[in-house]
């Protein structure tokens, strides 16, 4: 019998509890959309508040930063064996076309090379189609953090 | 929403030295809680007062990534558009940010310094820090399309 899924549910249930418990992740309205094997997919619902540009009403660049930095760790959990204190090291988003208003935003993200002290991401932004994406993004992480980085 | 036009609010800023309802003209901005004013050299200073709602990491606790980030990319589409490198928004090309060192549960301040502009494209660096400008907690830089 395949159990493969089973630790993927729990893994599951436990990303949606902790995106409910970021302050900032639960402002922003980010929901778990996939998970699997170091990779993940967030999305974000369309809503006014988001919105950059009063003008066209276009989502503002910094949501979506926001949102591929979230993606980007869940996919750094999602190729861990264990949890761990993850921080953002570097984040690099090419933009390259404006969201559509009023449509939500997905981000999917791959950890696609984990080693003992850091974790490397891309990720893609996108909004109908993963193969019409909105932004682009390489990010890197480093692994077990529990902020010994802040002693000045 | 009413949302006025963007060029107008900021002339009103000018003329009033008051620059909440331009601000709030963004709704990201407004979502975040971003403030600015002018330092002694007349440059624009942004200011993002600590929320609880821009926490990322409750248990440390920190600030959301995506926070700091979101507040950079305001800064410098906010300081072109002061320093009319811009008249309508510009729009980010790409977006860079190194974390220094993770963002305390407090305030946090911004500034650009735009390190090339042509006539088409923008690059600015800004800084993110908070008790101490010498300690910043983030450094980034973007490139922004000019209309």
């Amino acid at each position: 019998m395949d159990n493969s899924d089973k630790p993927l549910d729990k893994q599951h249930k436990q990303s949606v509890n902790f995106f409910a418990s970021v302050p900032h992740a639960r402002e922003l309205g980010i929901e778990v959309i996939e998970m699997g094997k170091a990779r993940g997919i967030l999305r974000i619902p369309y809503k006014d508040d988001l919105i950059g540009n009063p003008r066209t009403r276009v989502i503002h660049g910094g949501v979506i930063t926001s949102l591929i930095d979230s993606s980007s760790g869940l996919a750094v959990f999602c190729a861990m064996t264990r949890m761990e204190a993850i921080a953002t090291l570097d984040l690099r988003i090419d933009y390259l076309k404006p969201a559509i208003p009023g449509k939500d935003l997905y981000a999917a993200s791959e950890c696609y090379k984990l080693t003992h002290h850091v974790a490397f991401v891309r990720s893609v932004a996108y909004q109908d189609n993963i193969d019409d994406p909105v932004a682009t993004s390489v990010s890197t992480f480093m692994r077990n953090s529990a902020d010994t980085r802040r002693t000045k | 929403m009413d949302l006025m036009d963007l060029q107008e609010q900021i002339r009103i800023a000018r003329e009033t030295n008051e620059f909440t309802p331009l601000l709030d003209a963004i709704p990201y901005a407004r979502l975040l809680g971003i403030r600015m004013q002018l330092d002694g050299q007349g440059e624009p200073l942004f200011h993002l007062p600590f929320a609880q709602k821009n926490i990322g990491n409750a248990m440390l606790p920190a600030l959301h990534g995506g926070v700091i980030g979101g507040f950079l990319e305001n800064c410098a589409i906010l300081h072109l558009m002061w320093v009319r490198a811009s008249l309508e928004m510009p729009k980010t090309i790409d977006f860079s940010i190194d974390y220094l060192r993770s963002g305390r549960a407090q305030d946090t301040y911004g500034q650009c310094r735009i390190t090339r502009q042509g006539k088409r494209v923008a690059h600015v660096h800004i800084d993110a820090w908070q008790s101490d400008r010498a300690t910043p907690i983030a450094a980034s830089r973007i490139h922004l399309l000019l209309t």
